[in-house]
């Protein structure tokens, strides 16, 4: 019966090609059906916000809307190039993102290595499950927890501080604290999860290749560095370029919530900004030309650092 | 061959084990202090210092803010986000993901990159707003589930799933008459359970945090989504409603065991879910997926 069918298909098409593409269409024109939900949300959702970033380009009024507003070319451009804020912004976005290369990106991969060490499973189990548990929680309560420890007024660690004779340490308010605050932050939530990648690359890793090493008389160390780490050298790479796609992208929903006006000087970032002065302020066009700025940079780092990688011979991440 | 521990080795493992434990400790600690803090009666509370351990479950702080209409209504309108929200997701996912899954499919690949593309690049966030308002979803929760009906990696993932699964089942159940529908339904879904599950979970974790989306897009407090509230009552201070509620509290709770019973109100679902997840990642079932 099946020999019958491919048969016939096959004749079909040898018969007809002019209508074989007719056919490939018609026949599942069912999986066509189910297609469209999903390419009306691509289409609607980020598709045509890609184009509205015309307005960056124009003087938009919500009251004359898109057609009726004028255009401007670059004014935006030049206005953001020029406004000192935006270079505080750029440098606060900059600044963060490098504290948590070196501070945050690196967490997870020691982790990772340090738990593939454990021979007791249970005990490996067990602080897995721990420790994936703040990536599930929101940063509302992330930030909540934040405060509630630190905070000024009934905080934990400033009524311990004041129990014992010292002064209270105002963490929240202090433009010194913010950028360490933040990336304590993102450690204690996230580099638990973060691991998940790494062990999985670990666990793939030829125990042969590690009884050779102890044979050639490597210690734990040497054998970390010449098994364990070239096994998840290509992880740790598309991780990075990844990451180097994403240098402006610093956690909004993070820094949102631990802004206040005496942080902001150190806080402020590209979304943040884009937030304040275009949904709260309205000025539409020009905190458009910010965000395109922003994803245009985004967009030309992924492409950059996936030839770098390329380059250097690991897979790119397209 | 017989592996024989030196004692640098042994030295490491130990370190290790400890450091370890140390950062198990670590990451429960907000947690334990939090709960114990909210548990704990007025008394032990007022003395001050570290509290990890309630002497007396004094139920207060919890009473005050489930009696909270402003708060509870908050919970009640996550709730049907999150069911309504999951739901979408599953439906605008795997409708996708299934006739992508398959290779034969004209325009496949034009698709996909579309798809891909969003990953790298987008709008921002004044334009996304822009169209959102222009739909007239603006203080609907709609505004909360639409926008981020598809999540493309996770349809990149389950697109990889799908297509992992034998042709021979799909080419036998045609046989058997099914058509594209019928091998979705009757084949391909109950094949993945494992995934789906996973994903649900994760999308529902997802809507269940939802916060800057409803502070964009909602600016009517009584559909509000429970982290809006929370945060409204732990970082901006007060509100109104539970400066309310505390004066008329029959009983004494001090508005940090109040903020601290609600995050723990807000948390608890998630950490009821989690047993759920990690069953799932445990087998790795995720990154099955993203290897292919």
């Amino acid at each position: 019966m099946k020999e019958h069918a491919v048969k016939s298909q096959k004749m079909s098409s040898a018969l007809k090609p002019a209508h074989r593409t007719w056919r490939g269409w018609l026949m599942d024109w069912d999986l066509y059906l189910l297609l469209l939900p999903g390419l009306l949300f691509f289409l609607v959702f980020k598709y045509v916000p890609m184009w509205g970033v015309i307005i960056a380009f124009m003087d938009y009024s919500p009251f004359r809307g898109i057609l009726g507003s004028e255009w401007v070319g670059f004014k935006h451009f030049v206005t953001l190039f020029t406004y000192d804020q935006f270079w505080r912004i750029f440098r606060n976005t900059i600044v963060i993102s490098f504290y948590n290369l070196v501070f945050f990106f690196p967490a997870p991969i020691v982790l990772s290595l340090l738990l593939n060490e454990i021979r007791k499973q249970v005990f490996k189990r067990f602080v897995q499950t721990v420790i994936y548990v703040p990536h599930f929680v929101s940063w509302v309560v992330v930030a909540g927890m934040t405060y509630l420890m630190l905070g000024t007024q009934g905080g934990l660690v400033n009524e311990l501080i004041k129990a014992g004779g010292g002064e209270a340490v105002p963490f929240l308010t202090t433009p010194e604290w913010f950028r360490g605050l933040i990336v304590s932050q993102s450690i204690w939530k996230e580099t638990g999860w973060g691991t998940i990648i790494f062990l999985a690359a670990l666990s793939g890793v030829d125990p042969q290749l590690y009884e050779a090493a102890i044979v050639d008389g490597a210690g734990r160390w040497r054998q970390m560095w010449h098994v364990t780490l070239p096994a998840i050298r290509s992880t740790i790479f598309i991780l990075l370029i990844l990451r180097l796609g994403h240098v402006l992208d610093v956690g909004f929903e993070q820094i949102f919530l631990m802004l206040n006006s005496t942080v902001n000087e150190v806080g402020d970032v590209f979304e943040t900004y884009v937030y304040r002065e275009g949904l709260v302020g309205g000025k539409f066009s020009y905190t458009t030309a910010v965000g395109l700025f922003k994803s245009a940079i985004g967009l030309i780092m992924v492409v950059l650092a996936n030839w770098i990688a390329k380059k250097f011979g690991e897979e790119g991440v397209y | 061959m017989v592996y024989k521990p030196t004692l640098g080795s042994r030295l490491f493992d130990t370190a290790n084990v400890v450091l370890l434990i140390l950062c198990s400790l670590i990451t429960l600690f907000p947690f334990v202090y939090i709960l114990a803090t909210s548990l704990a009666p007025l008394s032990q509370v007022l003395r001050g210092g570290l509290i990890l351990w309630p002497e007396r479950l004094t139920w207060d702080a919890y009473h005050t803010i489930l009696t909270n209409r402003h708060f509870v209504g908050s919970l009640w309108i996550t709730v049907v986000i999150t069911l309504v929200g999951t739901f979408t997701n599953l439906l605008f996912t795997v409708f996708m993901a299934y006739p992508l899954a398959k290779k034969r499919l004209k325009g496949r690949s034009v698709i996909l990159f579309l798809v891909l593309f969003t990953m790298l690049f987008s709008g921002g966030m004044i334009p996304s707003y822009m169209v959102v308002k222009s739909l007239g979803l603006l203080n609907t929760i709609w505004s909360l589930i639409l926008p981020g009906a598809i999540s493309a990696f996770n349809l990149i993932i389950l697109k990889n799933f799908f297509q992992a699964i034998p042709e021979e089942l799909e080419e036998s159940a045609r046989i058997d008459g099914c058509k594209n529908m019928g091998v979705l339904f009757r084949i391909v879904l109950p094949l993945s359970m494992p995934a789906l599950a996973t994903f649900t979970l994760f999308y529902a974790v997802g809507h269940w945090n939802s916060f800057f989306s409803a502070v964009m897009y909602i600016t009517k407090s009584e559909l509000w989504p429970i982290q809006v509230v929370l945060r409204q009552m732990i970082i901006e201070g007060s509100t109104q409603e539970y400066q309310e509620a505390l004066s008329s509290a029959e009983i004494q709770v001090l508005p940090a065991t109040i903020k601290m019973a609600a995050i723990v109100v807000a948390t608890v679902p998630i950490l009821c879910v989690y047993p759920f997840l990690q069953k799932h990642f445990a087998k790795g079932v995720l990154l099955g997926s993203v290897k292919g």
